[in-house]
């Protein structure tokens, strides 16, 4: 029986997985290169700064990240053609389908649900493939990615914006830019990171972006209802793949540790520069 | 035969009832063999006619000066008493009497002269006549009669002075007077006096030190003008003692425009202070080392110019002398700054610490401040100044400045560096900003360093600076306030100067324009140039780059750099591709002013809004999630151990099952 190992469900495609590492590692040296300007008053800005090779070298780390974002942004969209074509053949299974991004009916009827059993009046609703906080998650970078990206760019270019644009939209775009990234950075390393990595069940992380795969117990009791649609269907043996070696569970995990303790570094940055240092 | 004759003849005379008439005594004297013997020398009793009656006395009687003579029988007798000057001339004989020349005479030192000797007799003249001894161009001969080298005057008598004529033809004034006829250039008389001819150790002589200013003045009359840079002239009759005299710079004789090495009395000085002596008030050796004073800028100043107040006609000349050295003797002008400076007002108040003149500019050895070797050399006068001024030396302990380590920082500052590493001479120093005689706080409206006065004293090296500053708004030339105007040291600093092109200064002056423009300063660092700076970027627009430095105007002067005509193309030092709507960012905004920028508070706020609104919804919905979740993973826990169990059993039976 030693040699006999147990599979795994797959829950995301690799093209998914690397995006979402370049995600990490793009919208982290964002963060932190954006913040020390936001955050320009306070002593840890001026040393990270420092730290990160100046001023201007920050500036060029934003820039670059910022252009592998929108890279991102774009392969995903691609992919999702991609997908559609090959796999779903239609634009109504990749926009309305049961498994598709897009909200629907149930995601409403899951948020009542949850708040229900949140509340102990109520069992834990049966989550499907994409549970509604994914889905607010995603939608969240589509909405940062057009909100600070344009802003970014008019700020990026300024001369030639403002052909267009009048000075003062470039004020605007500043406050927009900065608010709307302290959004998307909060928002990210509180919300999105107990929702998938702190929450008790998950604690301390989990590597199901970086592997993909996830074991067939805890898929079942996670998302009950995909896991009776692909019984029902017949396909989740297709979806069954094996675990990766343990080193390779290993190096993930060092990355996830650093992506969460820069996380939580910048949280506590932002807490302390708006509460304590703010002038 | 012959004088049986004249026997008869004066009988007749007298028989007649004659009275005694001038032509009485010429009967006789008239004869040009007359002659007398007197004291072995043969004497002629000739007097000519024509030259009596063409003198002074041509109306006098001879017998108004032979008083001895009146009412005598002919032939009088042998020896009758010299003529008398006393009768009409009663001042100039009384002088006389008391003068050195009367006393002599009195005392029957026969080369003592008399009125005659210097007067004539019969012949006497107006001094205004040219043929008149005491005419002034014959008086240097006159005199020089006797005092000329090698006379037995010279040679027998206590006369200090040596080559009295031969000086006197080459001086100034003999120079005047001989070769060029002025008859008004001084002659022996007019410092000499005619009659009251006096040493100098006699305190009613003409030449004694404290009447010599009033002798020299008879005729330079306006000379404490011409040398109020180096005395001032009233003291000179106030204050004679503690004043060089005139001779003490011009000598006796041989007065010039130049001056002469005085060499006389300082070997007199150097005959005790040559060796090493001790002073009896204190005790510290006041030998004198000549090398050192020849090396000095006082190698051709005599001894006593500045050690006024010595007597010569004591054995110790010196011991008269009661004040220390007062250089403004000379140097008045400097010594009235000195005296209005706070060194100079504490030493008058007897503070010990208190520097005078030669704790900075040494004694004998002064140097010029051009000479490297010198205290006051600029790159010495750090060094110097730092003996009181440096941390815990007296003047720092008395002042206790704002900064502490002033002199530490002068070294770091652009000034310290020129000056010290640069070794640039041309550089400010202490004394530049300071003044080097009149320091005063900067609290003093004379002081250099006041802040009225301040663009001035730095305009001295930045001329061209000071100038664009007094058209600038910042000048008060331009802005009438109240309020107090920035000055040079206000951005600059004072001892901490820093180099505009290094960054502590580019990223200081936010701060500094700061200090005033507190409110646009908060806003600036509000927006992208200021947090840019703040993080160190120094190429970032600093107040200066868009304002202007010392040439700021307002923005709606047309030549402002903020101007509508300039706005653009100031914006394009750093943005190439500005233009004007690119002009239009604010770069001081505020997203906390709704009535000045309604559209930053609005989208500020609306911003705000969106993310404490979307924390606090999905706060709760995590915060409801969190106790349910530890219950679930409990309950995940409970399943996953049932299934293990169930598992392990299973195996077990296929294993039993096996077997």
């Amino acid at each position: 029986m030693s040699n006999k190992v147990k599979l795994q469900f797959q829950r995301f495609t690799r093209t998914q997985r690397v995006l979402h590492i370049l995600m990490i590692v793009s919208f982290i040296s964002l963060a932190l290169t954006g913040m020390t300007l936001k955050f320009a008053y306070t002593s840890w800005a001026v040393f990270l700064s420092h730290l990160l090779g100046g001023f201007e070298t920050a500036g060029n780390i934003h820039r670059f990240a910022a252009t592998i974002m929108v890279g991102i942004f774009i392969t995903h969209l691609a992919d999702l053609i991609r997908m559609k074509k090959h796999e779903l053949h239609s634009w109504k299974a990749l926009l309305i389908g049961p498994d598709a991004m897009m909200f629907n009916k149930k995601d409403w009827e899951d948020l009542v649900a949850s708040l229900k059993w949140f509340l102990g009046k109520g069992p834990r609703p049966e989550y499907g493939r994409w549970t509604y906080w994914e889905k607010f998650d995603y939608f969240a970078v589509f909405w940062g990615i057009f909100v600070i990206g344009s802003t970014g760019a008019t700020l990026w270019f300024p001369e030639i914006f403002t052909r267009v644009l009048p000075g003062w939209a470039l004020n605007v775009a500043t406050i927009i830019h900065s608010d709307e990234a302290l959004l998307a950075t909060g928002f990210i390393f509180t919300v999105h990171f107990f929702n998938t990595h702190l929450r008790p069940e998950k604690f301390p992380m989990d590597i199901v972006i970086f592997t993909g795969r996830m074991s067939l117990e805890e898929f079942k009791l996670d998302r009950p209802l995909e896991y009776k649609a692909l019984v029902d269907s017949g396909e989740l043996e297709k979806y069954l793949v094996e675990p990766y070696q343990p080193i390779v569970i290993q190096a993930i995990q060092v990355f996830g540790w650093g992506a969460l303790s820069l996380g939580f570094f910048i949280v506590i940055w932002i807490i302390y520069a708006m509460i304590f240092a703010y002038r | 035969m012959r004088r049986l004759l004249f026997i008869l003849f004066l009988i007749l005379t007298y028989a007649t009832g004659h009275s005694q008439d001038n032509s009485d005594c010429l009967a006789c004297h008239e004869d040009k063999t007359a002659k007398t013997t007197k004291d072995g020398k043969t004497i002629s009793l000739f007097v000519e006619q024509k030259r009596l009656s063409a003198s002074v006395h041509a109306k006098q009687k001879c017998i108004d000066c032979h008083v001895d003579l009146k009412g005598s029988d002919f032939p009088h007798t042998e020896n009758p008493k010299p003529a008398q000057c006393l009768s009409c001339h009663p001042d100039a004989v009384k002088q006389y009497s008391e003068s050195l020349h009367g006393r002599a005479k009195a005392k029957g030192d026969p080369l003592a002269p008399t009125c005659k000797d210097c007067h004539g007799n019969h012949d006497i003249l107006k001094k205004k006549d040219i043929h008149s001894a005491t005419f002034p161009l014959k008086v240097p001969f006159l005199c020089g009669k006797c005092h000329k080298e090698g006379s037995p005057v010279q040679l027998q008598r206590n006369i200090p002075q040596s080559h009295i004529f031969e000086n006197y033809s080459e001086s100034i004034h003999g120079e005047g007077l001989l070769k060029k006829g002025l008859t008004v250039a001084a002659t022996c008389a007019s410092c000499h006096t005619p009659h009251l001819v006096l040493p100098h150790t006699d305190p009613r002589s003409s030449i004694a030190r404290k009447n010599i200013a009033a002798t020299c003045t008879q005729c330079h009359m306006g000379i404490e003008n011409v040398h109020r840079k180096i005395i001032k002239g009233e003291l000179w009759e106030k204050e004679a003692h503690v004043l060089p005299a005139c001779v003490d710079c011009h000598q006796p004789h041989k007065a010039r425009k130049v001056f002469y090495d005085q060499g006389m009395a300082d070997s007199d000085c150097m005959k005790c202070h040559s060796k090493s002596i001790k002073s009896s008030r204190d005790g510290h050796v006041i030998q004198v080392d000549q090398s050192e004073l020849k090396d000095s800028r006082h190698a051709k100043v005599a001894c006593s110019q500045c050690h006024a107040a010595v007597n010569p006609s004591k054995v110790r000349p010196c011991e008269s002398i009661t004040k220390n050295v007062d250089c403004a003797s000379c140097h008045a002008a400097v010594g009235e700054e000195y005296k209005m400076s706070t060194h100079g007002k504490l030493f008058a108040k007897n503070d010990k610490n208190a520097p005078f003149c030669a704790e900075c500019h040494g004694t004998h050895h002064i140097m010029g401040k051009k000479d490297s070797r010198s205290p006051i050399f600029p790159t010495n006068i750090p060094i110097l100044c730092a003996q009181c001024h440096e941390k815990d030396q007296p003047a720092a302990r008395r002042i206790r400045y704002n900064d502490a380590k002033l002199i530490e920082h002068y070294s770091e500052s652009i000034h310290g560096k020129g000056l010290l590493k640069s070794g640039l001479t041309v550089t400010a120093t202490c004394t530049d900003c300071h003044s080097s005689h009149r320091e005063l706080p900067a609290s003093d409206p004379n002081s250099s360093i006041n802040p009225q006065n301040i663009a001035t004293t730095c305009g001295n090296c930045h001329s061209g600076i000071k100038e664009k500053f007094m058209k600038s708004v910042h000048s008060p030339d331009i802005t009438k306030t109240t309020k107090q105007l920035p000055i040079c040291n206000d951005c600059h600093s004072s001892h901490l100067i820093k180099r505009t092109d290094q960054n502590e200064f580019k990223l200081g002056v936010m701060t500094t324009c700061g200090k005033c423009h507190e409110e646009i300063t908060k806003t600036y660092f509000e927006t992208y140039h200021g947090k840019v700076s703040q993080l160190g970027y120094t190429k970032t627009a600093k107040c200066y780059d868009c304002h202007g430095s010392h040439e700021i105007l307002p923005v709606n002067n047309p030549a402002s750099l903020l101007s509508r005509q300039n706005v653009v193309k100031t914006c394009q030092k750093c943005h190439p591709g500005a233009n004007r709507r690119f002009a239009g960012y604010l770069t001081h905004a505020t997203h906390h002013d709704p009535q000045k920028y309604p559209w930053l508070f609005f989208v500020f706020w609306g911003m705000t809004i969106l993310l404490v609104g979307t924390f606090i919804v999905a706060g709760t919905h995590t915060l409801l999630w969190l106790p349910r979740s530890l219950q679930w993973k409990k309950q995940l826990r409970e399943m996953e151990a049932k299934a293990e169990e169930e598992e392990k059993n299973n195996e077990n039976t296929n294993d039993t099952g096996k077997e």
